[in-house]
């Protein structure tokens, strides 16, 4: 019995969004009385935090603090059309949205401001800390909270916006296949090294080294949940996981977590990640969707490494230690 | 997580207040105290629970239906079949123009894979739904079938599915989506090497934590709220509004609040036939999946056969690349017509390529339909592409890393589904992931940049 | 269906009620008594989602007959925080980023206080080990082990 070491190496890209029938969402932002600003989507958080990415694109854009925004989702009775979440399309399609429906409020908000302060809108700006002042003369201001009142109570107006993004439908070309299938595309390279026991055929992951570009990191905290997530299930697509280990027969189909197999928290491989922004021209502040890329280079590098310690190709996934040990048999019987 | 700042900085401002910063969700104050709500989370009185009779066989003829023992069954309020069901014929992406219709909520004549939903029984407890269900009589007469992709392709076949006409879907581009851009064959006939390799995959589980379903209340106006884990809202109202022959004024979804979906969430199966089963009985209704119904009856990502023939020059230089990409749909459509032709743009992976042939084709088998799941079209595509090029790089005894150096697009590179290259950061990451795995690599390569020099 | 009457404090209250013979605890916290901080992935005793503490023991609630539970303590992740104030697990597990979308967190924290409360410096080799009747599909486990540990540092800082 020996352990053989190797490491492989792949390299990715993936698109943000999808072509089907064009790809829609909107956002409506209206202020409260007090200048807190609600965010009215049917758009789904899976888990990822697309509430809290919401808040920070319609914060930043409007000029206020992330807590004083409130995310209403996902009721069709009340949030504007969304397309849904998935083909990563969440942070890019509805963070245009809510920023165009955040600029909307924000410049009523800067007019009723004017108005208060006797000035002209163009020549306001926000502090982001709940006040809107005369550039160049930060004392002469008023809070946000006064402006929201203002509109409410004073003024009569609306402080509030409306949000569109549509990528438009893209018919591919019948002879040629020319389309647009979806916008900006994210990227990475990953290298693993493994430990190959070539009496098992059981794969130990030694190290796993991720680099992504994301576009812009928007939240880093949230970006990293995603790629320290789908690097462990791009190592559990690769080594794991199936619901018909011996596809195309039906047999040995697992029904619950004890026969579907994943890696554990016994079973996690050492994990780096280095994350690279290169901000997409057309996203929400520069951003691409990480969510679905994240879990792919992973599986194709471990194929690799596999090879490289112990020379045979596994070129059906998941590459099991059976699938291994079978290669090793029949290369020594060849 | 680190992040490297010195890559692309002149196209970035770091200027930004609230973005960009690592601030606490919202949400996990709820989480880490059991108080964020999910759609299960919710309890009504008098709630029916639906529990699905599912066919034992992988194709099958239905002789008859016999529900008189469940229907004695103490608990049951109700048994539903396909005479039952407004518009019980339907595909997801007819939405979007996307058919043939091929899919039956409840099976009529035909079950076309081991799972399908036959029969639905309501009754007040989950115990009474489950018992009466395994009383329900289902007479069939079992047909052949095929389970895999070159079976499915083979000829004289037997037709997995008639609303298809044959086992594969037919794009407007004939039987595959095509991609085509210069000459492969002259591509070939230039180069050094050829390799041709094929390439597989088992179906695989989104194995969400929290599994797929919904909850529905009658609000006594004739209209009905459905609280769903879907991840799609109006997807969802608007199929349901087709296969109920409702409009969709009368339809109320409220979701957005998700154990995880990973892309298996994105069919309607579960919402349709609540909000049936609600309007016929007047009674809140819960559908839930069990999770062996979330892993062998919830679509999973599809099984591919991939087979990448490249072309390539001793310099490293890739020439020609044909592809033939094979999804095995399952009975049914559901999203894979769309996936194999995402796989289609998605070839030949982020290099450019002067001559690219692509045939993706979308084949069904009486397996369990597949559908989206993170990474649909791109995730197999990348297995296969990826191994590919490391083979390559040998045959040609080249560092599997430089050779990608060589071949990796650039801005304003043309892809083979012609659309110019923006935004490219492939040779950055792999500049990165060479300094940090400690993979030597010629010094002109770390030179390199996805930027063109104009 | 046969009533049975069952009785049991959760979370330090007294709770009593009538459940069907079989029900699992499970549903009747779920159903009954209005506690759904425990969570049905399986029901099958596979995936740890509905993790609760009976009698200081870590227990799969839905492999657990609700009749059983006559006269015993129970404690779930949704009576945890005492006034307000956060458990230094619930505490670790928002700084850490350890919950995504949320589902297995109140299983996890019930395996990880079960954990801290007979070993208050655990390993990370103890921490896998109590977690490991636990699945999450979104984090990779690296931030929720890594969530324990800082919930015993912080622990045993606060006992200095």
């Amino acid at each position: 019995m020996t352990i053989r070491r190797g490491r492989g190496v792949a390299a990715v890209n993936y698109p943000t969004g999808m072509n089907l029938g064009g790809d829609p969402s909107q956002a409506l932002v209206h202020s409260t009385p007090t200048g807190n600003f609600m965010v009215t989507l049917s758009s789904v958080d899976l888990g990822q935090g697309l509430k809290q990415v919401m808040a920070q694109i319609c914060a930043e854009t409007i000029g206020v603090k992330t807590e004083q925004v409130i995310i209403d989702t996902a009721d069709t009775d009340t949030g504007p059309h969304c397309m849904g979440t998935f083909a990563s399309r969440g942070t890019h399609r509805i963070g245009n949205a809510v920023i165009q429906a955040a600029r909307e409020a924000r410049q009523v908000m800067l007019e009723v401001a004017a108005e208060a302060l006797e000035v002209d809108a163009g020549d306001l700006d926000t502090d982001g800390d709940g006040n809107i002042h005369v550039k160049g003369a930060p004392q002469k201001s008023i809070s946000i909270f006064d402006t929201a009142l203002m509109a409410h109570f004073k003024l009569g107006r609306s402080i509030s916006g409306r949000g569109m993004f549509l990528v438009p439908r893209s018919y591919p070309e019948v002879e040629t296949g020319a389309m647009k299938p979806s916008t900006c595309y994210a990227h990475a390279c990953t290298v693993a090294e493994v430990d190959v026991d070539d009496e098992t055929g059981e794969v130990t992951v030694i190290s796993m080294k991720n680099v992504f570009e994301i576009g812009r990191a928007l939240n880093p905290k949230m970006v990293e949940q995603q790629l320290v997530g789908g690097s462990w299930m791009g190592i559990s697509h690769a080594l794991y996981e199936t619901t018909e280990p011996y596809y195309p027969k039906r047999d040995h189909a697992g029904t619950d977590f004890n026969e579907y197999l994943m890696p554990g928290p016994g079973d996690i491989a050492p994990t780096e990640i280095i994350v690279l922004e290169r901000p997409a021209e057309d996203g929400p502040y520069g951003a691409k969707g990480p969510g679905e890329m994240c879990a792919n280079p992973q599986i194709p590098a471990l194929a690799n490494a596999i090879f490289d310690a112990v020379g045979v190709r596994i070129d059906m996934m998941p590459i099991t230690p059976e699938r291994i040990l079978r290669a090793l048999r029949e290369k020594q019987a060849a | 997580m680190k992040l490297a700042k010195s890559y692309f900085a002149d196209q970035r401002t770091d200027d930004l207040k609230e973005l960009g910063q690592g601030l606490p969700r919202s949400d996990v104050p709820g989480h880490v105290t059991g108080k964020t709500t999910y759609f299960a989370d919710r309890t009504f009185p008098g709630m029916l629970y639906l529990k699905m009779v599912r066919s034992p066989h992988h194709h099958a003829r239905i002789r008859s239906v016999d529900l008189s023992d469940a229907e004695k069954h103490p608990g049951v309020h109700r048994i539903l079949t396909h005479k039952d069901i407004p518009h019980n014929l339907y595909t997801i992406l007819i939405l979007i123009q996307v058919g043939p219709e091929d899919e039956h909520v409840l099976a009529e004549d035909k079950v076309r894979w081991k799972g399908e939903a036959v029969v639905a029984v309501l009754a007040d407890s989950e115990r009474a739904a489950n018992e009466a269900a395994a009383k329900v009589k289902v007479d069939y007469e079992v047909l052949p079938d095929v389970l895999d992709i070159d079976s499915a392709l083979a000829p004289g076949a037997p037709i997995v599915n008639e609303h298809h006409g044959q086992n594969y879907y037919m794009y407007d581009s004939g039987q595959s989506r095509k991609v085509r851009y210069g000459d492969v064959e002259k591509g070939f006939a230039e180069a050094d090497h050829i390799l041709e390799q094929t390439y597989y995959s088992s179906p695989i589980e989104q194995a969400p934590m929290e599994t797929t379903g919904c909850i529905v209340t009658p609000d006594g106006n004739d209209r009905f709220t459905c609280y769903t884990n879907t991840q799609a809202m109006f997807f969802t109202l608007d199929n349901t509004s087709i296969i109920l022959q409702m409009p969709g004024h009368k339809l109320h979804m409220v979701g957005g609040t998700v154990g995880g979906g990973f892309g298996g969430k994105v069919d309607v199966t579960v919402e349709p036939i609540a909000i049936l089963a609600a309007k016929l009985t007047g009674r809140p209704v819960s559908f839930i999946y069990g999770r062996y119904e979330e892993m062998q009856i919830s679509s999973p990502r599809a099984a591919e056969k991939i087979v990448l023939k490249d072309g390539v020059m001793k310099d490293g230089r890739i020439v020609a690349r044909q592809v033939w990409g094979y999804t095995d749909a399952g009975a049914y459509s559901r999203h894979s017509p769309y996936g194999a032709q995402k796989g289609a743009a998605h070839y030949p992976g982020p290099y450019t390529i002067p001559n690219v042939w692509v045939d993706t084709w979308c084949v069904y088998t009486n397996r369990t339909p597949s559908s989206a799941m993170r990474g649909f079209g791109v995730t197999i595509a990348d297995f296969a592409l990826e191994v590919q090029m490391d083979k390559l790089a040998r045959l040609i005894g080249m560092d599997p890393l430089e050779f990608r150096f060589i071949n990796a697009y650039r801005d304003g590179d043309m892809k083979a589904h012609r659309q110019p290259t923006t935004g490219a950061a492939l040779i950055e990451c792999m500049q990165e992931a060479s300094r940090v795995a400690n993979w030597p690599i010629a010094e002109k390569y770390l030179e390199m940049s996805s930027y063109k020099e104009v | 269906m046969a009533k049975v009457p069952v009785q049991f404090t959760l979370n330090g209250e007294e709770k009593a009620d009538f459940v069907d013979g079989g029900a699992t605890l499970l549903k009747v916290l779920r159903e009954k008594v209005g506690d759904t901080s425990a969570k049905a992935g399986c029901q099958q005793g596979t995936c740890g989602s509905c993790s609760v503490i009976i009698d200081g023991e870590l227990r799969l609630s839905c492999l657990t007959l609700a009749e059983t539970c006559g006269g015993a303590e129970i404690h779930t992740t949704g009576g945890l925080a005492t006034d307000g104030v956060l458990h230094p697990l619930q505490r670790a597990f928002m700084d850490e980023f350890a919950a995504q979308c949320g589902f297995c967190t109140p299983g996890m924290i019930m395996a990880a206080k079960v954990l801290l409360d007979r070993n208050p410096n655990p390993s990370h080799e103890d921490v896998v080990e109590a977690l490991s009747g636990n699945v999450c599909r979104c984090t990779g486990y690296e931030p929720i082990i890594r969530a324990v540990l800082t919930a015993a540092r912080s622990n045993s800082q606060n006992a200095a």
